[in-house]
């Protein structure tokens, strides 16, 4: 028990069994149904809307329309709020949208008595539109008349632009939109990385009603008290006066950090005298109306020395922001500082980010948090230059990552632990990378049709969000009668663990075994300590370092309550197993328990009862990087594309591991969805009419069983002095090196490079055709 | 909740007839898989749908005394990819059926369903060209039999009519005996995929395995519907099992075919993987038959 240990999760049995209640489960019988209508066109204007044959339809309560809802501008984002309003997040949304802004666009919402009735109504719905042309990419949009929110005239939401001196100081400054593989004056490659979905499992259903004059709203949230000001703010409502209830979430990645249909939900039930209204939406719809992770156009350019050091670097991010704004400039920011703090430069470095507003669905969050398509970006060029220069991929970015000791100048703090460096060796020893680089080169020299590659790439990335964000969490722990615990924190389990995690470090603080600790798996706003919920890989490491700091208090209740009942100074009291003991003797003198029964129930007419909780709040003032690398095994299958990867080993530093299964789940998962990311995901969208092609999981290729590897997780672990037990954030960082290490490896297996993500078959193909690799027309035998 | 207005459950086959008339745009439900989800998309409305999974008539696999294989329409994937006498007499349909989908789709969709839906990416249409299969429909006049090359008309079309059911598939043993097949499927991932593109090639040798007697190229995907090869079939008999071979295949199929260009994948891919499924399906056939390939 207690922390290092692999405990079984808390959650593995309710949910296996289907006894986890999620939002539609939770639905009830007289609810009324919501299906909204999606625009059919990507830029417009809603010009009309005739409800008139939709509200006679059967079972039809009323059908809402975009000239009927507030004239009120709220935000989406999953963000703590900014005390200083310049730096609030933008307000762009409206609970239905006249102004069209990407195909699928909610402008009108049907309410009905069941779900069938609500999609009947729906295709009755007539709506008219002044149509504009589509702009999808940033090219497309920055300038293009009229622009889609009037606020932006340019269509560019936001850009960042900085250079680094030598001393490592970063000087701001403003650049124009630029595109082409020259940056900075700088020769560079360009990559591209498409929109992809988060494709959690339980879509994003909500549904809210009210008792009296309070709004409650019942939605698959990561981060519920966030959610409750924005919705507050959305609706018009006093923040006290709604109440956010979060149950099992079926994942999020993300997606769900921010807010979708609940202002929607909560307008009508208002509306509706405070019935209940559910919107469910459907996978095609989830795909479409929730986020994405950002399409980036990088260009990197990196210039070495012989000695095969870093010199100059310059590095420009064109991402494409979509329809609203989701997090601004926060994804795009992320991205483009993280590229100058994971490579050191001895020169000039310069960086330049912007994010257009397109007629996309909109990006935001998505695991990763914009370093994905860095990551993907930088290691390929990375492992070119190794290899134009002859050099071992390894030793070449040994020489040139970030150190111990290494000050970040944009989140202002000095590295005190890292083990990237450990990471690579530990790769490079487990991958038998060095055999088999040699030993692949030398079997695909005679084999043109089957080639075997290994690569490799490496990430650094930050866990939570300090110092831009401030980082709080609240924990409330309550003793039970019998010595067994109840453990309130608004940090939401989405699948990561997380219930099970504040167990263990509950456990390992007052030495009740994890399966007397019970975590209230529900987050609910009006009893739940406040949390800025689950983003940036940070849970463990602040609201870890709530339970710590709150287990701490109420373990030190526990023992000046003992020494009142035992007749001894607190001071010299311990608690072992479960039992107040002398701390230096280790004689018993009685139990937790015996302790919480006497203060409940004593009635000896003059000792005041007690019933035993602590409750406090925790600042992690601080943040840390965390490292890792992965080394991809591959085959491809040259003359039909295909990529057969064999094993991928992933080395993470997530600092110290406070269960090793699941940490190692953690970074199956993540490496599944990297996978997914390097070979097949992508959302596709008409070019002419920017309709999606793909929302679907047929078309949508997320990995099967049948395509993912077998996987190795394996953790340097470093101590972190920040973090509540030397932990660091292992959340997103899976996902980060696999795309470029795929690539590496498929560049190590056939000598053809891409510098576009997912490397389909028919991407690979074309590139094999082109480079002669595929014999073209009565050409050779073939396999 | 889905759009249905009514549903029936079919006891025999003159009872699936019966309501088919009574019902005129009644829906055939067998698996269900691709019925449920045109409910689901509200692609069928107002569905009045008959239920196929208690007709007696649509079920098992049985050895025909003048040697044909016969399969019922209802049997599902799950049955026929592990079905003895499929693994016997045409391990390449098994291998067909065992490709479709996900084991819980096997588990529901029938042959029948895959065939009468009238995709061009079902699994089992090129093997059931390659094996010349003949279909068994029955209707108000009684039954009649078809071939399969030809039964599809176009995307989602059949030759089947409103008052058609699909009681059997029969392969006759000139289609299997002393042959070898192979059929392979190209998807992006490994399961859970709609066929990009399916061959299968079914293949006789001469007595001394060194000649091909007779050689069936069918085609999934290649087309708007599904397609034999006749004019390189013609080229391939009495060829030699070798790489010879494999050059007519590679160099004459695909004047035979129209694959498309679209999203899903480009006509570059597709005649890419026409041409090199097709020589890895022949050359996999010939080893079935227990030919050498060099």
């Amino acid at each position: 028990m207690g922390i290092g240990v692999s405990v079984r999760r808390v959650d593995a049995e309710a949910k296996v069994t289907g006894a986890a209640k999620y939002v539609e489960d939770l639905i009830p019988r007289d609810a009324l149904y919501v299906k909204v209508v999606h625009s059919t066109v990507s830029n417009g204007l809603v010009t009309r809307v005739d409800t008139t044959e939709a509200e006679t339809m059967p079972g039809v309560v009323t059908v809402l329309t975009c000239f009927q809802v507030p004239d009120h501008q709220f935000t989406t984002a999953g963000h703590p709020k900014a005390l200083d309003p310049s730096h609030g997040d933008i307000q762009d949304r409206l609970i239905l949208a006249r102004r069209v802004r990407y195909y699928g666009d909610d402008v009108a919402a049907v309410v009905a008595d069941t779900p069938l009735h609500a999609a009947q109504a729906a295709e009755k719905v007539r709506v008219e539109y002044e149509a504009y042309p589509s702009v999808l990419t940033p090219e497309a949009a920055i300038g293009a008349e009229p622009p889609l929110h009037e606020e932006y005239p340019t269509n560019e939401l936001s850009r960042m632009d900085f250079t680094v001196d030598q001393e490592g100081q970063v000087h701001f400054t403003t650049f124009p939109f630029e595109t082409g593989d020259t940056v900075a004056g700088m020769e560079g490659t360009t990559f591209h990385m498409p929109p992809v979905h988060a494709c959690h499992l339980e879509n994003t259903a909500c549904f809210a009603y009210m008792e009296g004059r309070q709004m409650v709203v019942v939605t698959g949230t990561q981060a519920p008290h966030t959610l409750r000001r924005n919705l507050a703010d959305a609706i018009g409502m006093p923040v006290g006066d709604v109440r956010v209830i979060k149950p099992y979430l079926g994942g999020g990645f993300g997606n769900k950090q921010d807010m979708v249909y609940e202002p929607l939900a909560a307008f009508l039930s208002r509306k509706l005298g405070g019935r209940c209204v559910a919107v469910v939406p459907t996978r095609e719809e989830t795909f479409v109306n929730t986020h994405t992770r950002h399409a980036m156009d990088i260009t990197t350019a990196t210039e070495v020395d012989e000695a095969g050091k870093i010199t100059n670097k310059a590095l420009r991010i064109n991402s494409n922001g979509g329809s609203y704004a989701g997090h601004g400039h926060a994804i795009t920011a992320y991205a483009i500082t993280v590229g100058f703090a994971t490579y050191l430069a001895s020169g000039k470095q310069v960086g330049q980010s912007s994010v257009a507003y397109t007629n996309l669905p909109t990006a935001a969050a998505l695991r990763g948090y914009g370093i994905p398509q860095l990551v993907y970006a930088v290691e390929c060029q990375m492992e070119d230059i190794a290899r134009a220069n002859g050099w071992d991929p390894i030793a070449f970015r040994q020489k040139n990552v970030q150190k111990l000791g290494f000050y970040d100048p944009f989140g202002r703090f000095t590295v005190c632990s890292n083990g990237l460096e450990e990471c690579l060796d530990v790769g490079r020893r487990v991958s038998d990378w060095d055999r088999k680089r040699r030993e692949y080169e030398q079997f695909n020299r005679t084999s043109p049709a089957l080639k075997k590659g290994i690569g490799m790439a490496l990430f650094a990335y930050k866990t939570g969000v300090y110092p831009t964000s401030m980082e709080t969490s609240a924990c409330r722990i309550i003793m039970n009668e019998d010595g067994s615990a109840q453990v309130q924190v608004g940090a939401t389990e989405l699948g990561q663990g997380a219930d099970t995690v504040w167990t263990q470090i509950a456990s390992e603080i007052l030495t009740i075994p994890e399966d007397r600790i019970r975590v209230q798996p529900f987050q609910d706003t009006d009893v739940t300590p406040y949390d800025n919920g689950a983003y940036g890989s940070r849970q463990t490491y602040v609201c870890g370092g709530a339970v710590k700091q709150t287990a701490e208090l109420l373990r030190d209740k526990l023992l000046a309550k003992a020494g009142e009942l035992y007749g001894r100074d607190a001071g010299d009291l311990a608690l072992r197993e479960e039992q107040v003991v002398l701390r230096e003797s280790g004689e018993r003198l009685g139990s937790i328990a015996e302790v919480c029964t006497y203060f409940n129930f004593v009635n000896d007419q003059h000792t005041h009862t007690q019933h035993l909780t602590a409750e406090s709040t925790y600042t992690a003032l601080s943040t840390c990087f965390v490292y890792g690398v992965s080394f991809v095994d591959l085959e491809v299958d040259v003359p039909i594309g295909k990529v057969k990867v064999n094993k991928v080993w992933a080395v993470h530093d997530s600092g110290k591991i406070i269960n090793p299964q699941l940490a190692a789940a953690q970074v199956h998962g993540g490496v599944a969805m990297g996978i997914g990311y390097a070979l097949g995901e992508q959302m596709l969208f008409d070019e002419k009419t920017g309709a999606p092609l793909n929302n679907n999981f047929l078309d949508y290729k997320i990995p099967t069983s049948m395509d993912v590897p077998e996987i190795e997780a394996l953790f340097v672990e470093t101590e972190e002095p920040t973090g509540p037990f030397g932990n660091k954030g292992l959340a997103e960082p899976p996902i980060l090196a696999q795309a470029p290490a795929v690539r590496n490896a498929i560049l190590h297996a056939t000598g053809v490079a891409t510098y576009e993500i997912p490397m389909t078959p028919q991407r690979l193909v074309h590139a094999f055709l082109k480079a002669g690799l595929i014999p073209q027309e009565g050409g050779e035998d073939c396999v | 909740m889905y759009d249905v207005k009514e549903t029936f459950q079919a006891t025999s086959a003159e009872d699936v007839l019966e309501l088919l008339e009574a019902h005129p745009g009644a829906v055939l439900v067998a698996g269900g898989t691709d019925v449920m989800i045109r409910l689901k998309k509200r692609k069928l409305k107002d569905a009045v749908l008959i239920g196929l999974q208690r007709v007696p008539e649509l079920q098992g696999v049985s050895l025909e005394p003048d040697g044909a294989l016969c399969i019922g329409a209802g049997c599902t994937f799950a049955e026929l990819e592990r079905h003895e006498l499929l693994l016997e007499h045409v391990p390449m349909l098994a291998s067909a059926c065992h490709q479709v989908g996900s084991p819980q789709i096997r588990e529901m969709a029938t042959i029948g369903g895959n065939l009468c839906n009238g995709a061009v990416s079902a699994d089992s249409a090129p093997a059931l060209y390659a094996l010349d299969a003949e279909l068994e429909v029955l209707s108000q006049t009684g039954v009649r039999r078809i071939p399969v090359c030809g039964f599809h008309t176009g995307p989602g079309r059949t030759v089947l009519g409103p008052g058609d059911l699909l009681l059997r598939i029969r392969i006759p043993r000139a289609s299997y005996e002393d042959h070898g097949g192979c059929y392979l499927k190209f998807g992006q991932r490994n399961a859970m995929e709609i066929s990009t593109l399916g061959c299968a090639v079914n293949v006789a040798l001469t007595e001394d395995r060194t000649r091909i007697r007779r050689a069936a190229v069918a085609y999934g995907v290649a087309a708007p519907v599904p397609v034999r090869c006749y004019e390189t079939e013609a080229r391939l008999a009495g060829m030699e099992t070798g790489g010879e071979a494999l050059r007519v295949l590679r160099a004459t199929v695909l004047s035979q075919l129209s694959p498309r260009d679209s999203w899903r994948a480009s006509r570059e891919l597709r005649e890419q993987l026409i041409r090199e499924l097709g020589c890895r399906a022949l050359r996999q056939a010939i080893q079935q038959a227990g030919g050498e390939m060099a």
